[in-house]
């Protein structure tokens, strides 16, 4: 069951920017989608225009069947938890989070029970009469949480929510906010820039760049088959290989310095293309074999339990990603790509073949 | 807070004696003065004083006309510091919302700050002239035959208005910027969270503004009680007569048209004791309800 329909939502502001082009994509129920892009990829905008504080230039948005695109804000059964936090700084924990329930008429005896719930599933029992000052960054999280779940609304809105944190913290909320919404089963909406939120909490991502819709998939399809260079680049870290290579359509392409490989895949057009190859799926050999190529390292970042080789195939710069087991090869080594998987993007356009 | 060591303890001292010398000099120093004349009956020539004790007080405190000031100066002091707060905080809702050419409409409001007291009543004057007041003939056409300076309520009006118009301003710019220090996303979660903007007024914003309105309900207390001297000067052409006038213009008129030093010691004495009372009571009671972030 549709959650909420956005059929070709736009956003164009007065001073004639268009901050996102025509958009369209449903959320099932009780799905949380995570919309992820770089800064200005317009993913804030359509989580505002969800929330009704940005207004849609065109286009319909349906919240459980009903089309919104007019309705106020308090009225769209929605709750959103902003990036920093937004609580109410004159009043109580408390306060903060029956705020919502009184100005929609709940009885007193419903707001006490809903809050002390929340406060109870957030560990926030014994914080409820102070003011937001008197917390850490962590406990205005759960208060800004609470203040969303209390009103057991039709959809959860997120705004970078956990940007103000820090490391550590982020990944501890990252587990418990993806806890809630499986126990509490309320379609989300989640922004993000970070792509570890975006792969690790999304039942299915949207990539979003410049306004528009790059890929709509879960985090594997989004990890594995990017649909575009910019999805292969902006998922990952380290990010996707990618490579400047001609197709001639011989069932070869050939890289700079007299390298080839076997093509990924067959098109008709011959051209320039870039070759994608993740960092953890290369295979890196110390003495050649037979179709390996040579890969000069220049440096080893060496972060525990992994090992990153930074260097360069034909001249361009090229990661992998190798356990911390794996030797540390003098000069160049072999890699070894057959059964990686490489993925072909068009070199003009970026579009995968 | 940074806190400094001195090596020497008396600098500390030495850097705050300027600061020290302008409050002795200026406000301790006479004030001590009008205490001290508040208890003689002084010589309209200056040739000696005599000590009378209270007399001076318990001339004032009986005198029904003094009464009828005071009286006029409550109501005159409510009124100037409820409507120019009100008045400037609407302005200020108002333009904080406008984003076409605010700058324009900020500056046309701000602007009336930038006229003196003096000229301020003089053009409030102008405005309730008899002759050619546009606010004269506005009433006029209501059927109500104003006339500013000769019937007292009629004064008392255009005192007032004009004392708000000039504090209006003031207010603006400080409620403004207060409500423009209100974080955009505790607005927009209120929005989220209650449907009637006036509910979300009373219940989120105004008690964000209130280090800012409490700030400024002490400023037009004072300026109600005192800085509107010119105003009310410039409005009963410097003969009240039967007009309505403020304590503080009784204080002048007794002192300097009057030559009664001793009176009017006595009367800036008690103005002193009301002014204390009040702040006391200010900080004690109302700041209470004041939330600072």
């Amino acid at each position: 069951m549709k959650q909420v329909t956005l059929s070709n939502v736009s956003k164009t502001y007065p001073n004639g920017v268009t901050a996102v082009h025509p958009t369209s994509f449903d959320i099932e129920k009780g799905e949380f989608l995570v919309l992820v892009g770089p800064s200005g990829c317009g993913k804030s905008t359509i989580l505002r225009m969800i929330a009704g504080l940005e207004s849609i230039t065109e286009g319909d948005l349906d919240i459980a069947g009903k089309r919104v695109n007019d309705v106020e804000p308090a009225l769209r059964d929605i709750a959103m938890v902003f990036q920093n936090y937004a609580l109410y700084p004159h009043m109580t924990v408390f306060n903060n989070m029956a705020y919502g329930l009184r100005n929609r008429g709940t009885s007193k005896a419903g707001i006490d029970k809903a809050v002390r719930d929340a406060a109870s599933m957030l560990n926030l029992g014994e914080f409820l009469d102070r003011k937001p000052s008197q917390l850490s960054g962590g406990q205005r999280q759960r208060v800004a949480m609470g203040r969303a779940i209390v009103r057991n609304p039709a959809l959860f809105l997120f705004d970078e929510p956990l940007s103000n944190l820090d490391a550590k913290l982020r990944g501890q909320m990252r587990i418990e906010i993806r806890a809630l919404q499986r126990r509490l089963g309320v379609t989300s909406v989640y922004v993000t820039h970070d792509q570890v939120e975006a792969m690790t909490m999304a039942d299915r991502i949207v990539v979003l760049n410049a306004g528009r819709i790059e890929q709509i998939g879960t985090p594997s399809e989004i990890y594995h088959q990017p649909r575009s260079t910019f999805v292969a680049s902006f998922m990952g870290a380290p990010p996707m290989n990618l490579i400047d290579a001609d197709y001639r359509g011989n069932g070869r392409v050939y890289l700079a310095g007299g390298m080839d490989l076997p093509a990924p895949v067959e098109t008709g057009r011959p051209g320039a293309v870039k070759i994608g190859v993740r960092p953890e799926s290369a295979r890196m050999v110390e003495t050649e074999t037979a179709g390996a190529l040579p890969f000069a390292i220049d440096h080893v970042e060496e972060l525990g339990a992994i090992r990153l080789f930074h260097g360069t195939l034909g001249g361009q710069p090229f990661t992998v990603h190798t356990s911390h087991e794996h030797a540390v090869p003098e000069g160049t080594a072999w890699l070894d790509l057959r059964s990686s998987t490489v993925l072909m993007f068009d070199g003009a356009t970026g579009a995968r073949l | 807070m940074k806190r400094v060591q001195f090596n020497r303890p008396l600098l500390p001292y030495l850097l705050i004696l300027p600061q020290m010398a302008v409050i002795v000099i200026f406000f301790y120093w006479p004030s001590a003065q009008a205490i001290q004349s508040s208890f003689y009956i002084e010589d309209p020539f200056g040739f000696g004083a005599t000590f009378v004790g209270m007399a001076n007080y318990q001339d004032i405190l009986s005198s029904r006309e003094y009464l009828k000031i005071a009286n006029f100066t409550v109501v005159f002091t409510f009124l100037v510091t409820f409507l120019s707060l009100a008045i400037g905080l609407l302005l200020a809702v108002k333009a904080d919302k406008v984003i076409r050419g605010s700058s324009a409409y900020k500056t046309l409001l701000i602007s009336v700050y930038a006229v003196a007291p003096p000229v301020a009543g003089l053009i409030g004057v102008m405005f309730f002239d008899q002759h050619i007041g546009p606010f004269v003939d506005l009433a006029a056409w209501f059927g109500w035959d104003m006339r500013v300076g000769i019937d007292y309520w009629d004064t008392a009006i255009a005192m007032i208005t004009i004392s708000v118009w000039k504090q209006i301003p003031y207010n603006f710019i400080f409620f403004l910027s207060g409500l423009q220090g209100i974080p955009v996303s505790v607005v927009e979660a209120a929005a989220i969270d209650c449907r009637s903007p006036v509910r979300r007024f009373w219940t989120v914003v105004l008690p964000l503004l209130s280090p800012t309105a409490f700030f400024l309900l002490i400023i037009n207390m004072t300026y109600a009680l005192f800085d509107t001297f010119g105003i009310i000067d410039t409005t009963v052409k410097d003969k009240a007569a039967n007009n309505p006038i403020t304590l503080v213009y009784k204080v002048y008129m007794d002192g300097f048209r009057g030559n009664d030093i001793g009176g009017s010691s006595a009367q800036s004495v008690i103005l002193m004791l009301v002014v204390f009372v009040l702040t006391v009571f200010q900080f004690r009671f109302i700041e209470r309800r004041v939330h600072y972030t």
